[in-house]
């Protein structure tokens, strides 16, 4: 790997906390690796502003391979930076030229409340999650065989799809709407698409939903953003199915 | 002398689990709201621990760092997760996983829990497909397997190379039932400060709202810790970067001991270092060891020209290549286990064979032309063409490499920007997962009552070696099916208790404690941030108590953690407050304990005179480099009682190992 070192300028988001007022600030950064991740490259930042006694900035990461889904970031613009197919842990610096100017900001979405800095509250997805997003079976292991079922690999392989879903909330960063529907789209697809979860399919997708809009989410408008923006191509088809469904909760349970 | 009572049930092997299940005690349904249960912890053991325990209907607290519990890092595992299901008709069979499982570990695993294991993998199977677990099946629709290192059969159940991710969603969503039903109280963005000890018994814990700073007090009749492995200590690895000791490590203060804190998997396939500013190393799974091929150019000229950009892998000629995996160890080939191949990865590139432009050199490659050959001509055949040409051959190999592999290669190709269906991938041996952990007995109690410890973080069932798709399985297993039953019989006694009191002057001594450490590190002062301490560690870790270690280097490595922590305490600076969200006053809480945890490593890596599983001293091999044991001598686990700060002072405790039931042996793979 050749790597060269590259300057950049940073205009970064600082928010001390929820109820502060937020403004970007300025910094430079001088012999960044373009080998570097760009999370790599706001450690380098971050040591820098220590050794000057200055605050640190607050951003969400933890796995550092793009599977976690904790990591965020609004990058020039676009959730994840300039890439596709990964999220902002993924993102190298190889993608930035010397001399650059690099925006980052937080998710922004009314459902994704500021922390601090760049730090944002996603605890709506998992309340979704807590409304329905589950099999209702116990943990006892004493289920039916594992091979008792036969699962056409297609189905398997569409539900799997939809269930590497990371709940980075990128989907909803990246809608003009703020919508969740990719996010619970896809969990409700997963499950609908095994027998496992077709039982209570019915009641899965009428509470995840409700839940959902009690969250603040916005509505689907079918931009496609989010598709695009996904880190793991989670596909709009999800968004279809779960409408479908819903539509045959609400005229059943109704 | 010995503290230590594994509480190992009477009879023989295959009965000892149902016979102490039908045995032990149990608590009423109308009595188990009164009781409340902390988890530490949300990773596979952790989320299967609290959403069992608030299943049956224990009121339960559980705890995690992250924004959400399903980030905890089991996510990240790839590969697989092994059962003795025999759905291939392979010969495998609960006994067989069993064997492997002691004989993967070196011998230094406790039978009794690993035959558990072992019994209990079937249902974990059954449990995620209930759950609706997605994983790979064939086109009968029927579930697919592969193999992993160190076993013969395929028993390894997979959802592409993102099972642990597939399973930990299983288990947040068991979890997420739980909360929904209120059984469960989730704390997210939280981590455990201290445990309170009441009585001797495990009675609660201090924890700290990271968004707010403020301490609070938690208590319990029953603390579960699942707060995963020491990684960490070696600044890079595998591990995500909040990844720690902390739980653990509070737990070992208070009194459990610590068992074989140098066992520590290097894991042979992982992305190489690229340079200094690096933060973490990536896995590629060992699952690609199935259709993988792992070589060095035989020519040390060779390597040279590939280090210097002169040659490209793909100009070696075959008969220029060293397979030494195959070469070495023709039985297992390149899927010997993990200790194995990293250790033969170390030795080509200390012998000057390695292929990477880093400081070191060190790198091998992971080649997939030839299955991408032979999976492409399979394929053809299917397809009715029995005379492919190479390029369709080609083609259609790399599609079925896409299906089973896609995001492991796409994920080296981020990272590396290099595209590893044109050219083998450049792989590397790093730090992955730890074996040792808080000493627990049969029931995974530690050596404080009430105190329970599941997953990576417990030393249980790995011996010195972990198997490849066997972490996933322990979580899980101890979770789901183990924990349930032993905490119950734990909590047996503790149904006339009542609430418990978080105003006595044990919570109250603990949260001040707690709060002195905080303001301490935070009036210090000093000039050096905790990263910078963090690497030192590091560095001092890999070079010395690493794949490879012996007397002079630990001893070494003794001094210098022991005066690396004294620098720390003074000269570490922490910025901002106690009362704010603060990354760095968390990471110097845990810095702190890796120091001290770091030392440990290499004092019990110094007593322990023999070469098992992962861990290797120089001074044990035989003429060929494989490792010596000594059995007459280490053939116990060895736990470490806390003594101060000063690791040095640690007092062993010696469980002795009884192989009743499998004839211990030398390790073979060849």
């Amino acid at each position: 790997m050749a790597s060269k070192f590259i300057n950049i300028t940073l205009k970064i988001w600082r928010q001390k906390n929820s109820k502060a007022k937020g403004a970007l600030e300025t910094y430079t950064l001088n012999s960044v690796s373009t080998d570097s991740s760009f999370l790599e490259m706001l450690d380098q930042l971050n040591e820098q502003l220590i050794n000057e006694k200055q605050s640190p900035i607050a951003f969400d990461h933890d796995c550092r391979e793009g599977i976690c889904g904790m990591c965020s970031l609004y990058i020039n613009g676009r959730a994840h930076g300039p890439d596709s197919g990964i999220t902002t842990c993924q993102l190298h610096m190889r993608m930035f030229k010397d001399g650059d100017t690099i925006y980052v900001e937080p998710w922004r979405s009314r459902a994704f409340p500021i922390i601090k800095d760049l730090m944002v509250d996603r605890s709506a997805f998992d309340r979704i999650q807590q409304a329905g997003g589950f099999v209702s079976v116990n943990t006892s292991g004493r289920t039916m065989d594992a091979n008792a079922i036969p699962i056409p690999k297609a189905d398997a392989d569409k539900a799997f799809e939809a269930a590497a879903c990371i709940g980075c909330g990128a989907c909803v960063a990246s809608c003009k709407n703020g919508s969740a529907m990719l996010f619970v789209g896809a969990k409700v697809s997963q499950y609908a698409l095994l027998p496992q979860g077709k039982v209570e399919a019915t009641d899965r997708v009428l509470n995840m939903v409700r839940q959902m809009d009690e969250e603040g989410f916005g509505n689907c408008t079918n931009t496609g953003a989010c598709e695009i923006e996904c880190p793991k191509g989670i596909s709009i088809e999800n968004i279809a199915r779960m409408n479908r469904e819903f539509l045959k909760g609400a005229l059943t349970k109704a | 002398m010995s503290k230590l009572n594994s509480r190992i049930p009477e009879g023989p092997i295959a009965d000892k689990w149902t016979n102490h299940k039908n045995h032990m005690k149990l608590v009423a349904p109308n009595n188990r709201p009164k009781i409340d249960v902390i988890v530490v912890g949300t990773g596979l053991a952790g989320a299967s621990a609290a959403a069992s325990l608030g299943e049956m209907g224990y009121n339960v607290k559980a705890f995690c760092f992250q924004d959400s519990p399903r980030r905890a890092h089991s996510i990240a595992a790839q590969g697989g997760i092994n059962a003795a299901k025999n759905y291939q008709n392979d010969g495998d069979s609960v006994y067989r996983l069993f064997y492997d499982t002691i004989k993967g570990g070196d011998y230094r695993a406790r039978e009794a829990n690993v035959h558990r294991l072992a019994e209990v993998s079937g249902n974990i199977i059954d449990q995620c497909v209930a759950q609706g677990v997605p994983f790979a099946r064939e086109y009968g629709g029927l579930l697919d397997n592969r193999s992993f290192g160190g076993t013969q059969v395929q028993r390894t159940f997979y959802a592409a190379g993102q099972t642990g991710q597939q399973l930990l969603l299983g288990a947040y969503s068991a979890l997420s039932r739980q909360i929904g039903l209120g059984r469960v109280k989730m704390y997210h963005r939280h981590e455990m400060m201290d445990l309170v000890k009441i009585d001797g018994k495990a009675r609660g814990i201090i924890a700290r709202n990271l968004v707010t700073g403020e301490l609070e007090r938690h208590s319990a009749h029953a603390v579960v810790i699942a707060s995963g492995g020491y990684g960490n200590v070696y600044f890079l690895s595998t591990n995500a970067m909040g990844s720690n000791v902390s739980a653990a490590w509070k737990v070992h203060k208070r009194g459990a001991l610590f068992a074989n804190p140098c066992y520590v998997q290097i894991h042979p396939t992982c992305v190489p270092v690229h340079g200094t500013n690096q933060s973490k190393l990536t896995l590629m799974s060992e699952s690609l060891r199935n259709s993988g091929r792992i070589w060095v150019p035989k020519k040390k000229e060779d390597a040279e020209a590939i280090r210097a950009g002169k040659l490209k892998p793909t100009q070696i000629a075959e008969e220029d290549r060293d397979y030494y995996l195959e070469r070495r160890y023709p039985a297992f080939g390149n899927l010997v286990p993990r200790d194995v191949a990293s250790r033969a990865a170390k030795e080509r590139c200390d012998e000057g064979h390695g292929i990477e432009a880093n400081d070191t050199n060190e790198g091998v490659y992971l080649d997939f032309a030839s299955e991408i050959k032979s999976k492409g001509k399979q394929a053809a055949y299917a397809l009715g063409d029995h005379n492919p040409t190479e390029e369709r051959m080609i083609e259609l190999g790399k599609k079925w490499i896409e299906e089973k592999y896609g995001n492991l290669f796409q994920m080296y190709q981020k990272i590396t920007d290099e595209n590893p269906y044109e050219t083998p991938m450049k792989i590397y041996p790093a730090v992955h997962y730890t074996m040792g952990g808080v000493w627990v007995d049969y029931n995974l109690q530690s050596t404080i009552e009430g105190c329970f410890v599941t997953g990576e973080a417990n030393f249980s069932d790995h011996g010195a070696n972990r198997l490849g798709a066997s972490a996933l399985m322990q979580g899980l297993a101890d979770g789901y099916f183990v924990l349930p039953y032993t905490v119950s019989d734990y909590l047996a006694n503790e149904i006339r208790t009542g609430k418990i009191a978080t105003d006595s002057p044990e919570f109250d001594a603990a949260e001040n404690e707690v709060k002195e450490t905080i303001d301490r590190f935070l009036n210090n002062n000093g000039s050096k941030s905790v990263d910078h301490f963090h690497k030192r560690l590091g560095l001092i870790m890999w070079n010395k108590v690493g794949m490879a270690r012996n007397e002079e280097g630990l001893k070494q490595a003794i001094e210098e953690i022991g005066l690396l922590r004294e620098e720390f305490y003074k000269d570490v600076y922490v910025p901002g407050s106690s009362d704010e969200m603060n990354p760095e006053l968390e990471k110097v809480m845990r810095v702190a304990d890796l120091i001290e945890l770091g030392q440990l490593m290499a004092v019990d890596a110094l007593h322990r005179e023999e070469s098992c599983g992962g861990h290797f001293r120089e001074e044990h091999q035989d003429s060929e480099g494989e490792t010596l044991r000594d059995d007459e001598k280490f053939k116990y686990v060895g736990a470490w009682e806390y003594n101060g700060s000063d690791s040095k002072q640690s007092t062993l405790h010696k469980e002795d190992l009884n192989y009743e039931f499998i004839k211990i042996a030398a390790r073979n793979y060849k």
